[in-house]
């Protein structure tokens, strides 16, 4: 492996400008090392060989032209949800398993702009919806810290690309917790922006209303630098919100002093282990120790967050998805007339999952039953709002844990509803649409493994406030190096 | 008592206006009919993966615009919701519509007959939307859906902003419907926000018919008619469901609630397949927009653009101006006229003159040279001077006639050419007295004739004496003082 | 909102998704099983709170009327499934309208 490719993307842009290494000798190793891992970890479900080396000779060029792109030359992982311009987008869906996409997503077309380099299509939960990877129809992830387990999903290729060292940048969307979840399974830092910061066009719905694209890296600074190309408004998606865009990048923080961090009543730590709860005893004791004041806060209706998420998603799922019906594009299976072959094409197309959630989302959605689920659980998510804005009268962050248990084995949650706990502590965030990121806090050695398994920290911070949350995540990342305990066994060594 | 007479229709309409726009509701494709298939398509109309939609801001205005027209209000809130069902024609199978929260609350339609009186029906609601795509039914015979084995689905439509209307039922005959479908169209058509062709689908209607026993007050059951592409075949097939239903009342039946399919060739309504399951369109808010919230002085501003609507000129022009029903319809109808009318109007005060030039010599010169009268060199300016020209008698309705001649090429003002030409009125006695005692001198033979009883001849002599004048002599005075001389 | 018995076969009709005998048994009761943890809803009492479709507030999102790009017809129709001359086809179209 190239010694290249473990550097920060940070570190890869700034040899790059300084033309240490070119973006084509940078790519062409990323893509000798995807060759190499692939059979092991299966991050990618296409390998942008020649989009990848196309990109690279042109931003050589820039580079030699004087420009200093922000991303110059950094591989990414682009997660198969979102669209760009003749490259198979499947959703990890065999709904949409040969389709090449026509257009590209705002977000990925900025990120391309800013010199990123698209190295693949990245697997992920079927239309997003899972927590682990497994949803997929069309691969198998393994997390590169342990490949007898699940790298987390929804975004679990994205996340293991990057800790694989198959890409410095991963792009992931987060419905519920499909960036943070991944991020604390595979010891990276995944950052949900505000909900409207970067825009969805191009990105293949799940649930409108919560769908937010952002990044998956080794490093705070640089999820702050991938957040400063993607961010900001785009007046081709109509919830972009259209507020001064602030960068990050240039205000990451090395103490905590003067900020507020509210410790969640309802979010205690003890019901999860010793080990566990130890792990985020330590982790707010580093933040104090770093110059926060620690404050007690209530939200008393979180814990309605994963009911009404089951509800919300799934009515916007069941509207979102009607338009894979074998007429204009993907997959169709023939019937004798036209509403036989929607449902053999949409019953064929989709897996369980998805469709456990379309009929969830219609059943919802359906007369008689409107008014008591959706409209309900819109009031709900209103609660909830409602619970965060008092909380952060009283500070200026959150620190929770991003998931409840590190990453768990292939098919150890069979059931729907075990594996929709995986989400307990980052739904609450998402219905409230704020930014919110993890960051590895610790290791815990799970039963029956043979290595320490990473865990992560949820920061979350008010509408808008993605300055402050990843000055303060920055601190914290910079004190504690948590991360570099271990590196993925690969056979590479740090 | 005819059977006919023992029981009373009940009428409501459902018109679907496809708004005219460059561009479509929720994306940038051209809005235009006609193009070649699947040419002007998108991501977002499309529905491909990932795409979303913004809306038209031209649309939501064209949308308030006909809802203050048609006296409805403009809630401050509205918002856009999904109606799901799937349908091939329908590329996200859903529609983007309008559920509970339209742009535009209530209103009515007045509309008037044929004989002048003015009804008026109110609308239940007027909402904006999505139209679908095109499809053609094909394997069977006659293009119909029934009988087809497979269809041809063209997308261009699809994603065009389409304004739904619905009216109460209150409407009582065919030829109550047309005239409201008619007023509709005229008031859209005023405020430019459709071109409303009932054979581009630009305007498409479909009826909701019932009967009753003539003092009932209950709802009848109702069918509803489609596929009605022209006025004329609105007003054949109400009537031809009216007379179908009373029919079955008559002869002992009950009529069924269903959807029937106009054949206008034949002339007759056939029962289109029944639904096979209820609708259950889950609509709530789409989440890719945001809700619309429409400010009082927006509101303000957009009704200032609002033009004189044709149901109001039509109430000038047959109350205040005395027209008949045919000249104020004609007025209305005839594009720009009814602008370039009014403008007369002002300007001479005289509504009456006014009719009569711009029904007169200028449609008929605009007939034979196809120009409109607002595209011909006439102004509004020029008609009032012409008429002041008879008013004050300065001239005479020969020479008013060759002025409106000159005007129409581009000689410009009547009142200068006149000046210029001496073109004046004679009216001095002793001047046509020259001119008669000329002619009478110039025409024994007919003079002799007169004085023999043959009055008639004097016709003549007056168009001598009219023509030595050069047209310019008072043709009364002519009269009188011939008269005199021959006496 | 107390779990009503979740009819799977007619729901399945309406996002027209084919299911099998074993499909709408299984579905049916994880979907029974996620209802009854969604039904702690109830405990809340919403009677005075407003819904939340959006948590941006945005208002008047809007775009000027002007033509952009469309598609290349070869670009739209080479995803077709089914096409025939520059239509997409689709089977025999029955039921609604
Ligand atoms: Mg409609
Ligand atoms: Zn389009």
């Amino acid at each position: 492996m190239h010694p290249f490719l473990m550097k920060s993307a940070r570190e890869m842009r700034d040899a790059i400008w300084q033309r240490e290494i070119s973006a084509v000798e940078l790519t062409e190793a990323t893509l000798t090392h995807v060759a190499a891992v692939e059979p092991e970890i299966g991050s990618y479900i296409s390998v942008l060989d020649e989009h990848a080396r196309t990109a690279a000779a042109k931003l050589d060029a820039r580079v030699a032209a004087g420009e200093k792109p922000l991303l110059a030359g950094i591989p990414t992982s682009v997660k198969d949800n979102m669209c760009l311009t003749g490259t198979r987008t499947t959703c990890g869906s065999k709904i949409l398993e040969h389709w090449v996409a026509p257009y590209t997503a705002t977000a990925v077309e900025r990120c391309i702009d800013a010199g990123a380099i698209p190295i693949g299509k990245s697997n992920m939960d079927e239309f997003a919806m899972g927590s682990s990877c497994e949803n997929s129809a069309l691969m198998v992830t393994r997390n590169p810290y342990d490949v007898s387990r699940v790298p987390g999903g929804s975004s679990g290729g994205s996340a293991a690309a990057v800790a694989a060292y198959e890409a410095a940048l991963g792009f992931g969307s987060d419905t519920g917790g499909s960036i943070r979840e991944p991020a604390a399974f595979c010891n990276l830092v995944g950052f949900k922006p505000t909900y409207g910061r970067v825009s969805r066009y191009g990105l293949i719905a799940f649930a409108s209303s919560l769908d937010q694209i952002g990044p998956l890296t080794r490093t705070v600074e640089d999820a702050a630098l991938m957040y400063d190309a993607i961010g900001g408004h785009d007046a081709r998606d109509a919830t972009s919100v259209n507020v001064p865009f602030e960068t990050t990048a240039d205000h990451l923080r090395t103490d905590l002093r003067g900020v507020r961090i509210g410790i969640v009543k309802e979010f205690a730590t003890d019901g999860l282990g010793a080990e566990i709860n130890g792990v985020y005893a330590k982790a707010y004791q580093d933040l104090a120790a770093l110059g926060a004041e620690l404050v007690d806060v209530t939200l008393p209706t979180a814990e309605y967050g994963l009911a009404t998420y089951y509800l919300i998603a799934p009515a916007e799922c069941s509207s979102n998805l009607a338009r894979f019906d074998g007429v204009r594009y993907g997959l169709r299976v023939d019937g004798g007339n036209i509403g036989e072959m929607y449902e053999r094409t949409r019953a064929q197309g989709f897996g369980p999952e998805v469709k456990r959630r379309i009929l969830i989302g219609t059943y919802a959605l359906s007369s008689g039953y409107y008014d008591a689920y959706y409209v309900r659980a819109q009031k709900a998510r209103t609660l909830i709002s409602q619970d965060f804005a008092r909380a952060f009268a009283s500070c200026d962050l959150i620190a929770c844990p991003a998931a409840s248990s590190p990453a768990f084995g292939f098919a150890a949650k069979s059931d729907p509803y075990s594996m929709y706990l995986m989400d307990y502590y980052t739904i609450p965030m998402s219905l409230a649409g704020l930014p919110a990121l993890s960051v590895p806090c610790g290791w815990v050695q799970p039963d029956g493994a043979s290595q320490p398994m990473p865990m992560g920290l949820q920061l979350c911070a008010p509408l808008f406030a993605e300055r402050p949350l990843l000055g303060a995540a920055h601190a914290y990342e910079q004190a504690t190096h948590h991360a570099r305990l271990r590196t993925p066994g690969l056979g590479v060594s740090a | 008592m005819s059977v006919m007479e023992k029981y009373e229709a009940v009428i409501g309409i459902e018109c679907h206006v496809e708004l005219k726009t460059e561009s479509k509701m929720f994306c940038g494709c051209r809005n235009v009919f006609g193009a070649e298939p699947n040419t002007n398509v998108c991501p977002v109309c499309l529905a491909l993966p990932g795409a979303l939609p913004v809306p038209n801001a031209a649309a939501i205005e064209h949308m308030i615009r006909a809802g203050l027209a048609v006296g409805a209000t403009i809630p401050t809130f509205s918002k856009f919701d999904r109606k799901n069902y799937f349908y091939p024609d329908m590329p996200k199978d859903y529609q983007i519509s309008q559920f509970d929260m339209p742009i535009t609350q209530g209103g009515v339609i007045r509309y008037w007959l044929e004989d002048g009186r003015i009804g008026e029906c109110r609308l239940t609601r007027i909402h904006l939307e999505e139209d679908t795509g095109k499809s053609t039914h094909a394997g069977s015979t006659d293009g119909r859906i029934a009988g087809s084995t497979f269809s041809l689905v063209d997308y261009n439509r699809a994603g065009v902003p389409l304004m739904e209307c619905v009216s109460e039922p209150e409407i009582h005959s065919a030829q109550e419907a047309v005239a409201f479908l008619e007023s509709f169209r005229r008031t859209l058509l005023a405020l430019g926000v459709s071109d409303v062709k009932m054979e581009e689908g630009s305007l498409r209607c479909d009826a909701n018919v019932s009967i009753r026993p003539l003092g009932a007050t209950e709802l009848g059951t109702k069918a509803e008619i489609k596929n009605m592409n022209s006025f004329r075949s609105v007003q054949r097939a109400i009537e031809s469901e009216i007379a179908r239903q009373i029919e079955i009342v008559e002869s002992g039946g009950r009529v069924v609630q269903e959807t029937r399919g106009w054949d206008e060739a034949r002339g007759v309504s056939v029962s289109m397949r029944s639904k096979e399951q209820a609708h259950d369109y889950r609509y709530f808010p789409d989440p890719d927009l945001v809700p619309l919230e429409i400010g009082a002085e927006r509101v303000n501003a957009l009704r200032a653009t609002i033009p004189p609507l044709p149901i109001e000129r039509f109430e000038r022009y047959t109350g205040t101006y005395g027209l008949n029903v045919k000249q104020a319809t004609q007025l209305i109808d005839n594009g720009s006229l009814a602008e370039f009318f009014d403008a007369c109007v002002r300007v001479s005060k005289n509504p009456q003159s006014a009719t009569n030039f711009v029904l007169g010599d200028l449609s008929r010169l605009a007939n034979e040279s196809g120009i409109a009268v607002s595209d011909s060199g006439v102004s509004p300016e020029h008609v009032g001077e012409l008429i002041a020209l008879v008013e004050s008698k300065t001239i005479n309705s020969k020479i008013a006639k060759d002025l409106v001649e000159r005007m129409w090429k581009g000689d410009g003002s009547p009142k200068a050419i006149v000046e210029r030409e001496g073109l004046a009125q004679t009216s001095d006695p002793s001047a046509i007295e020259g001119f008669v005692l000329a002619v009478i001198e110039a025409n024994p033979g007919p003079v002799a004739e007169y004085k023999a009883g043959k009055t008639n001849v004097a016709g003549f002599l007056v168009g001598q004496i009219m023509k030595a004048s050069k047209g310019k002599a008072d043709p009364a005075l002519v009269q009188s003082l011939l008269k005199a001389k021959l006496e | 909102m107390s779990s009503p018995k979740i009819d799977v076969a007619y729901v399945a009709k309406l996002a027209r998704i084919a299911l099998t005998d074993e499909e709408i048994t299984r579905f049916g009761s994880q979907l029974g099983d996620l209802l009854e943890h969604v039904a702690a809803l109830e405990k809340l009492d919403v009677s005075a709170i407003a819904a939340t479709a959006q948590v941006v507030e945005s208002r008047n999102v809007d775009r000027p009327d002007i033509v952009g790009e469309s598609l290349k017809r070869d670009v739209v129709l080479s995803m077709a499934p089914s096409k025939q001359g520059a239509f997409f086809r689709v089977p025999q179209i029955i039921g609604e309208s």
